[in-house]
């Protein structure tokens, strides 16, 4: 048996519920990851250790464990009907949301404490001092890592398939169940993640090149 | 009329360093006080305790009817009355000179935008810095983006500003500029502080210099105090350049 139009067709699917599940992961990942960020550089010791410890935890955690506690775990609070994409958009929205909060508290805090003070000196309040005159210069800072982390988004999204979700990995598995031509099946898989990772990375890319030349 | 400033007994320290040892002085309305002393002396220590920028261990610290050694001082409201310049200008690098100075004029005072530059173009006027409104700070000299913090102070109307070696980041070209600015301040009737090491322009616009040393007030007096040091540490330190 060959790969035909219909496998082909399958593995496309697999592809769209990748970019899917990767901008959950992302959209997710970012709101709460903004929150953590934000919740890191607080004044108050107590937050700050909060949001630490809840990073540390997950980042300590291999991705295929989280997805497969949120898997397990939805199941026992009496939740196991719900789609495999749940449990797959949970675990990857928890896993972003840590990564993404240590990459944006690392731009925060790379804006020089001088503009905290000289804000500060201007009378402004704390959240003017942060939205006005600290985010728009981390924003910069970010833009390049951030669209970095994506592209690590979508490939981890193949791990979702341990909890029955059918991405492009798993598509190709599936696939090639019933030709069994393991190479072409994951050349095609691998094209396809390329075609997906490759404008995200030379966007990537050419946003720090754009920076470098604006520091110059 | 009472005091602008009013130091008394300010100590303050970083861990085991000793830093501030018993500061007190006095700034009246419309004076202008040099505070000149050796690096490590407390100069700056002190100009941020006045702006409780750092907060004192012991004395009191009284600024513009502000008690700034409270704990339950309204920051906000003291930094309303106080304008601050720093030697390495801090612009908003994102923002235009225009937009760097409307920020604290919108968001605190509620000014509308055109009445916001409406101000920055005047408060730009007075630093001689009209045509350079909408350039970004990188675009302009030391010198010009020194102006343009001192205009950003000068917006929200300060009762008192500070200057912390403004000009020691500058080649002597353009010290001349900002030191200009700052005469006009002086003569226009604006209470400051300035942290300096141009004996030259403290001598000619202050009337106190303020000698600190290890800490303390050393020694204080009118501009002529520098052509006539009484202790050997300030005769020391204007002998040897710095
Ligand atoms: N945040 C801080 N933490 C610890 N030590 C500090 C801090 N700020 C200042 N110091 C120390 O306090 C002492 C006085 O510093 P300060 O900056 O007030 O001196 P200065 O008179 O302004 O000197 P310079 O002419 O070099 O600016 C120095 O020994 C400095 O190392
Ligand atoms: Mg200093």
């Amino acid at each position: 048996m060959s790969l035909t139009p219909v496998h082909l067709q399958f593995i496309a699917i697999g592809g769209l519920w990748t970019i899917g599940l990767s901008a959950i992961a992302f959209i997710g990942g970012s709101i709460i990851g903004f929150a953590l960020a934000l919740a890191r550089i607080s004044p108050s010791p107590l937050v700050r250790r909060l949001a630490a410890g809840y990073i540390q935890i997950v980042q300590g955690t291999p991705l295929l464990v989280t997805l497969f506690l949120f898997y397990f775990g939805l199941a026992v609070i009496g939740l196991d009907r719900l789609p495999a994409i749940v449990a797959a958009g949970f675990g990857l929205v928890v896993y972003s949301s840590a990564f993404l909060a240590e990459i944006w508290r690392g731009c925060l805090e790379s804006v020089p404490k001088t503009q905290w003070e000289a804000a500060e000196c201007l009378a402004l309040t704390r959240w003017q001092r942060m939205t006005r005159v600290i985010l728009p210069q981390a924003m910069r800072i970010a833009t390049a890592p951030t669209v970095g982390f994506l592209v690590q988004i979508v490939k981890n999204t193949s791990l979702a398939s341990v909890v029955g979700f059918v991405e492009l990995a798993q598509a190709g598995k599936l696939v090639n169940n019933t030709i069994f031509e393991p190479f072409t099946v994951f050349i095609v898989v691998a094209a396809f993640y390329f075609v997906i990772c490759y404008p995200l990375s030379a966007w990537s890319r050419s946003l720090e090149r754009k920076l470098n030349v604006g520091r110059r | 009329m009472s005091a602008v400033v009013s130091l008394s007994n300010v100590h303050k320290s970083f861990g085991a360093v000793q830093v501030l040892r018993g500061v007190s002085f006095e700034v009246g309305p419309g004076e202008v006080v040099a505070v000149i002393g050796a690096s490590g002396s407390g100069k700056s220590t002190a100009l941020r305790c006045i702006n409780a920028l750092e907060t004192v261990d012991s004395g009191e610290i009284t600024v513009c009817g502000h008690k700034v050694h409270d704990p339950a001082l309204d920051r906000r409201a003291l930094r309303r009355d106080v304008g601050i310049v720093f030697q390495s200008y801090n612009l908003f690098p994102h923002l235009t000179v225009a937009q760097n100075i409307m920020l604290a004029p919108t968001c605190v005072k509620d000014m509308g935008k055109a009445e916001a530059r409406k101000l920055a173009e005047s408060v730009l006027a007075r630093v001689g810095l009209s045509e350079k409104a909408d350039n970004y700070p990188e675009q302009l000299s030391g010198g010009q983006q020194q102006r343009v913090a001192i205009a950003r102070s000068l917006a929200m109307q300060p009762k008192l500003m500070l200057f912390d070696e403004v000009t020691s980041a500058l080649d002597p070209q353009l010290t001349g500029e900002v030191l200009r600015v700052m005469e006009d301040l002086a003569r226009g009737g604006m209470s400051m502080i300035l942290v300096t090491h141009e004996m030259a322009f403290a001598r000619k616009v202050a009337s106190k210099v303020i000698f600190m040393h290890q800490g303390k007030v050393w020694e204080t007096g009118p501009g002529a105090m520098l052509d006539d040091p009484q202790t050997q540490e300030l005769r020391e330190f204007l002998h040897n350049g710095l």
